[in-house]
């Protein structure tokens, strides 16, 4: 499994890498603001099967990041991971093209439920659309 | 081109200055209990009557939109390993680049968390980080500094709360 993270705290990323390892043994890539997740997503032909994304980002943001990979990619599951948790702020990001959404601060189990949640409900939207 | 006056702001009510403090005290309990696992006893809030931080080690945020000001986590170097450490899962010494991140990022969960219960339209800046003793800190000068003193099982620590309402722009008599 390929995942990307974007938050500028390596600390967070780290964190949430830690708690992804029960998921097997996920490829991390890992950028700090918007424009460097840009920069990750062309140069993965394959894409990424999973983007965990932080919202306040210096340079670009979490939702303009969003928005830039949904006019051509309307399929990776994109997680939301932020303190904005105010309901018009989790509106517009759904909005934008997330998938599912985790406020900071979190545990590891709301963190792991809510990917491994986000990944079922994906592949099952795939799956019908396939058949 | 019509005039526009900006009235000063009013300086916040005693009950709207307990309320975003109530929200910063619940912040801080949930943050570090749920990411460092650590239990924050808080004391009496009090007016901060001075420029400089409480201790060596800043994680300051800035606030626009419908509210404006800064907060600023200010730890004793001490304070600030064991909680960052925590924080991450791993031990981080106090020259690594780590460290600054981590405070960062925890002085911008407090303060996301916090704005969220302020009613929506404010936004925060990404940390600034100053580590160091003896630095000051610009502020508002229309609007008291509050200072919440925080203890945990590794140190104590404080956090400075200084914001307002944004200022409303009225169109002055007799402007078209």
């Amino acid at each position: 499994m390929k995942i990307l993270m974007v938050d500028d705290s390596r600390t967070m990323r780290n964190i949430q890498k830690n708690v992804l390892k029960a998921l097997g043994e996920p490829v991390h890539t890992e950028a700090g603001d918007g424009f460097e997740a840009l920069t990750c997503v062309a140069s993965q032909p394959d894409g990424f099967d999973l983007m965990l994304v932080d919202w306040n980002m210096p340079h670009m943001d979490g939702l303009s990041f969003v928005k830039r990979v949904r006019e051509k990619d309307k399929a990776t599951p994109i997680i939301m991971v932020t303190t904005e948790a105010e309901k018009g702020r989790v509106i517009e990001a759904i909005k934008a093209g997330v998938n599912n959404y985790v406020v900071k601060p979190f545990t590891p189990d709301q963190l792991l439920d809510r990917v491994k949640q986000t990944l079922a409900k994906c592949q099952a939207a795939t799956a019908v659309a396939a058949a | 081109m019509s005039a526009v006056a900006v009235p000063p702001a009013p300086p916040p009510t005693p009950s709207l200055t307990t309320r975003l403090i109530v929200h910063f005290i619940t912040s801080i309990q949930e943050v570090l209990g749920t990411m460092a696992h650590v239990t924050v006893t808080v004391g009496a809030p009090s007016l901060k009557k001075t420029p400089l931080p409480t201790y060596d080690v800043s994680g300051i945020i800035g606030f626009s939109g419908e509210f404006v000001g800064s907060m600023v986590l200010s730890f004793p170097q001490a304070t600030a390993e064991a909680l960052v450490s925590a924080f991450a899962g791993m031990p981080i010494a106090p020259d690594s680049p780590d460290f600054a991140d981590a405070v960062g990022e925890l002085a911008n969960m407090i303060a996301g968390n916090a704005k969220t219960s302020f009613g929506g339209g404010t936004n925060i800046s990404v940390p600034s980080i100053v580590l160091g003793s003896g630095h000051t800190i610009a502020r508002l000068q229309d609007v008291p500094c509050m200072v919440i003193p925080c203890n945990t099982a590794v140190g104590g620590f404080a956090v400075e709360v200084n914001i307002k309402p944004r200022p409303t722009a009225r169109p002055a008599t007799g402007a078209k």
